[in-house]
């Protein structure tokens, strides 16, 4: 696979705006070499290549003075000529033992490979045949999984009959179940997606869904875990040589020369405990492989941890808040690092919101309008900064709280509904505990109080049956009904500022209006300020007083939500008024589209974001940001050149004539 | 036949090919005995031509594509292609439905393999049916990735690295790669942001200007439906309750459902909303387990026996019928769709 010149991680923090999951998981594993330069990567390199030096020159070097009988030096203890002594026949321990290297490792290695094999095509077949063979090969495994490994092991090796090849089978048959099972789990992760089901749809036999989709997806844990059993083989196979059941004279391996060591154990220790050395030696050196590999696979997916969370740098004494607005940001900046870079999702956006109002901030996946969101609330990432000039919050500034001042303002103060209401509460709490919590941790409400307040809340959203509601759990409700309970939540504490990410966009056109009526009853009643934040201007200019057209990290245009379909200026935000389909548009022809690539996502350089996709730029737009201007009451853009105002809505062409 | 002859393949080419459903049912076994999520839909789709079906989630439009491209199996009716009846007993012909049928599915992240570059993804798809050499192969992966306007540049990389409308678009194009007769696009825009979205019914329209497949679109977005379709048909608890020309949306309308969806489609020009609006919405959507007696759609019908005197036969007796375009009792006139008893918004207090 070819990695492509452009920059994926810049086009992966693009996403969290809408569904941010997505992203994460999706992404391939790209294993780092910085594992192996850490000590410990180092010691099981090293420890991994005696092992193997010895397992090639073991036999070539020693072989022969392992197998001289030498009948004047019989059963020695440890002497200058033997330093482990000699066996009953005479011949040197040391250097059967190092020459036993290979037939001790190689049965290991081995029984684990087959025994993998086997497992993981068991395990994986479960998901590509059909419903009635994957539950019998369940059961199956289930079965096998019912017997301990070890007892299989030995009896299977009397079965097979003592020496190497059946003991190497007889194990490979005890750790197939293991693998098995992890397969199992693993790939039912896998049948469920849409890419199998595409796969399915095309025809692809068993073999192919199996060897393209399904083992590629399970093979990293796998890998870690064959290394891991090759190490418990070892120390099984040793076992059963131990017991007789393994390597049969005159062949050898250290499970053999400890069991003949043992015998006289108690006069000669080295003998038997110097192939119990070699045993955990090796044991250990397959058991740290497993963990590096395995610090290596999660090593790219774990959080960076940077400068810590938000050191706001507020230049005290500026000017201070105005008495109604709720909240008032001035020039927010948001950083978050990526790779060995820092990427600027967040520019210097300022805002405002006024009690009662409701305010649309829209713009596509990436604008950074979500992580605007996530640093109002100070819940940015772990790794990301943010920055501002003023940064105002029910008139106290919040660069000049104290962190446990700053929690508790904003608990009490502002709530968030966010996109998923799946995802947005604990699917293992009641309805109940969640919608009670807060009040009971930050007003002390007494707790029938507080269920009595939640019974209000959930009656106002127009929830019917509240009190069994209550005592339900968040995966009975449908996705509509999660929403609303998650509005009641958020005013429960009446809070002044709402800010709602992308609350309808998992939901139904018709659950979308229940919940934007609730929105509004909320900004009626409570006189709360609502942060609505979407990328469907449509449902923006229907539902809000003023809409924020975020573009490339920065807001282009501000305008009232009614003057947005005829009167927007921005020639970005005239480009997304002209994409919108509703139910009066022209038919035919094709939709016009916002052309060319998003802006970058580094965001170092100095001119207009959208200058790469605008169609009338100026030579001056390349060199110098646009600064925000007012043309009218309550309407500010951000360009060089806006649009003159006489042209009808959705035909943003004309203008483009002109350049 | 060479490949460049099958992309381009004329209306004529799949004369005949397109999709028609006979009454198709299909089961589902719920925690609480069977689940009817499909109930008897019958529906055509002409080769060429696009239904849109839409509805709520939970009405049954997701399971219906999963039976049509033969990934759900239905437990009565019959599903076509071209006249050709889907092979159900034999597994080697059920294999070759994918020749005739392709899906696109909703979430652009997941319907690809994260781990196969989009080359890999495509040419998996392209000699599926048909086997290519390896020049035989990148010429039709380049040919594909032309078709869905991408750039040849993004043949290497992986579904990670592209954006949510350009995965989508390598879906299309994979579902493209064998040059179906009919592809049903489920839900294929909703996870995308405005400009994306256009774009892609806009390249969706044209590709099948040029190849001729019969569409069968799903969708709860109304605007996009409309904006594809020939043809309109509403989907409610399993059932379809009305079938429409997408040249009436949305004024020719006559369900209430059908009206209630309507009037819930945002619109930047809040005022300009198809007259005799009727109420949002209220309730959830019932139980598929156990639908309402009489008309299923009666308990949350804006017109219906709870909110107008005299219209008790709702609760009683069900409008449904193979035939009938609209399923119910007190269906709106044809044409303007004002309905007199009808007020303003009644929640007209917001922008």
């Amino acid at each position: 696979m070819a990695p492509s010149p452009s920059s994926p991680s810049s086009r992966s923090l693009r996403r969290p705006s809408r569904g941010g999951d997505g992203d994460g998981g999706s992404r391939p594993s790209r294993p780092s070499r910085s594992c192996w330069a850490t000590p410990m990567g180092v010691v099981v390199l090293a420890m991994l290549g005696s092992l193997a030096v010895l397992a090639v020159a073991g036999p070539l070097w020693w072989g022969h003075a392992a197998d001289r009988p030498d009948p004047s030096a019989v059963l020695q203890g440890p002497t200058g000529r033997h330093p482990l002594g000699t066996d009953h026949l005479g011949r040197d321990l040391l250097a059967r033992l190092l020459a036993s290297t290979w037939p001790s490792l190689l049965p290991a290695v081995a029984a684990t490979l087959l025994g993998a094999a086997a497992g993981i095509t068991l395990g994986a077949l479960t998901a590509v045949v059909g419903g009635r063979a994957r539950r019998l090969l369940g059961a199956f495994v289930n079965l096998l999984l019912a017997f301990p490994a070890l007892l299989i092991a030995m009896f299977f090796a009397a079965l097979f009959g003592a020496g190497a090849r059946g003991a190497v089978f007889a194990l490979a048959v005890a750790c197939a179940p293991g693998f098995a099972r992890l397969t199992q789990t693993l790939a039912a992760g896998v049948a469920g997606t849409d890419f199998m089901a595409a796969a399915r749809v095309l025809g692809l036999r068993r073999h192919r869904l199996l060897l393209r989709h399904v083992l590629p997806h399970v093979a990293e844990p796998l890998l870690l875990n064959v290394t891991v059993a090759v190490g418990s083989a070892l120390v099984a196979l040793s076992g059963l040589s131990f017991l007789g059941l393994g390597a049969q004279s005159p062949s050898y391996d250290w499970g053999l020369l400890l069991s003949q060591g043992l015998e006289r154990v108690y006069t000669e220790p080295l003998p038997a405990v110097a192939p119990g050395i070699a045993i955990v030696y090796a044991g250990v050196a397959f058991q740290l492989l497993g963990e590096v590999l395995a610090k290596t696979a999660t090593r790219h997916a774990a959080p960076r941890h940077a400068e810590g969370p938000a050191p706001p740098p507020a230049p005290a004494g500026r000017r201070p808040a105005s008495p109604d607005h709720v909240l008032e940001v001035e020039d927010l900046r948001v950083a978050l690092p990526a790779g060995d870079r820092t990427i600027r999702p967040v520019r210097g956006v300022s805002l405002a919101l006024r009690r009662g109002e409701m305010v649309g901030l829209v713009g596509e996946s990436g604008s950074g309008k979500s992580l605007t969101a996530l640093a109002l609330a100070d819940l940015l990432p772990d790794g990301a900064r943010a920055t501002w000039n003023a940064h105002w919050f029910l008139g106290a500034d919040v660069g000049s709280l104290t962190r446990g001042e700053r929690h508790r303002q904003l608990a009490t103060g502002m709530a968030m509904v966010f996109q998923n209401p799946a995802s947005a509460f604990n699917p293992a709490l009641r309805i109940e505990t969640q919608l009670t919590e807060a009040v009971r941790a930050h007003h002390g409400t007494p707790r029938d109080q507080a269920v009595e307040q939640a019974l209000v809340q959930l009656r106002r959203v127009a929830l019917p049956g509240e009190r069994r509601l209550l005592r339900s759990r968040p995966f009975q409700l449908s996705g509509g009904q999660r929403q609303r309970v998650a509005i009641a939540a958020a005013s429960m504490l009446r809070p002044d500022l709402v800010i709602a990410d992308e609350p309808t966009t998992a939901l139904d056109v018709t659950v979308q209006r229940q919940i934007m009526d609730l929105l509004r009853r909320l900004r009626r009643d409570d006189a709360t300020a609502i942060l609505f934040i979407s990328h469907d201007i449509a449902l923006v200019a229907d539902t809000c007083d003023r809409v924020l057209v975020m573009y490339g990290g920065t807001i282009v245009e501000s305008l009232p939500a009614r003057r947005l379909a005829d009167g927007a200026r921005h020639p970005y935000t005239r480009m997304l008024v002209a994409s919108v389909l509703d139910l009066t548009a022209e038919r035919d022809g094709t939709p016009p589209t916002v052309e060319g690539p998003p802006p970058d996502a580094v965001g170092t350089d100095p001119g207009c974001p959208f200058l790469d996709r605008c169609p009338q730029r100026l030579d001056r737009c390349a060199v110098e940001g646009p600064v925000p201007t007012l043309l009218a009451p309550g309407h500010e853009v951000a360009c060089w050149r806006p649009l003159p105002l006489a042209a009808p809505p959705g035909q943003p062409e004309t203008e483009e004539a002109e350049t | 036949m060479s490949a460049a002859g099958e992309v381009r393949r004329t209306h004529e080419g799949s004369r005949g090919a397109g999709l028609a459903l006979y009454d198709v049912t299909v089961r589902h076994h719920g925690p609480y005995g069977p689940i009817t999520a499909v109930d008897g839909v019958s529906l055509e789709v002409a080769p060429g031509g696009t239904v849109g079906l839409v509805g709520e989630s939970g009405s049954g439009k997701s399971t219906l594509a999963r039976a049509i491209v033969g990934l759900d199996r239905p437990s009565g009716g019959r599903i076509t292609v071209g006249g050709r009846e889907y092979p159900a007993r034999r597994a080697a012909e059920r294999r070759r439905w994918g020749r005739q049928v392709q899906l696109v599915f909703q979430d652009p992240d997941t319907a690809l393999d994260p781990r196969m570059t989009v080359r890999q993804s495509l040419a998996e798809a392209a000699g599926a049916f048909t086997r290519l050499d390896r020049r035989g192969r990148e010429r039709r992966i380049a040919q594909l990735l032309e078709l869905v306007g991408l750039d040849a540049g993004c043949a290497g990389r992986l579904p990670g690295q592209l954006s949510g409308g350009q995965r989508q678009r390598v879906a299309v194009a994979r579902a493209l790669a064998v040059d179906p007769a009919v592809l049903v696009a489920d839900e294929v825009t909703s996870a995308l942001d405005g400009s994306v979205r256009a774009a892609l019914l806009g390249m969706l329209r044209d590709l099948q200007r040029r190849m001729g497949f019969a569409m069968l679109f799903i969708s709860h977005d109304l605007a996009a439906v409309r904006r594809v379709s020939d043809t309109v048909a509403v989907m409610y608890l399993g059932r379809i309750v009305e079938t429409v020309p997408a040249d009436a949306l949305p004024d020719g309308t006559r369900h209430p459902y059908t009206r209630t969806l309507l009037s819930a489609v945002p619109s930047l020009h809040g005022g300009r909303r198809p007259a005799g609006e009727p109420l949002p919405l209220s309730g959830e959507a019932p139980d598929p387990a156990s639908p309402p007696t009489g008309c299923r759609f009666h308990p949350r019908c804006p017109v219906g026996p709870s909110r107008r005197p005299g219209r008790d036969v709702c609760a009683v007796q069900d409008p449904w019928h193979e035939s009938a375009r609209v399923a119910c009792h007190f269906p709106y006139p044809a044409g303007d769709g004002a309905d007199p008893a009808y007020g303003a918004r009644p929640d007209a207090d917001g922008a």
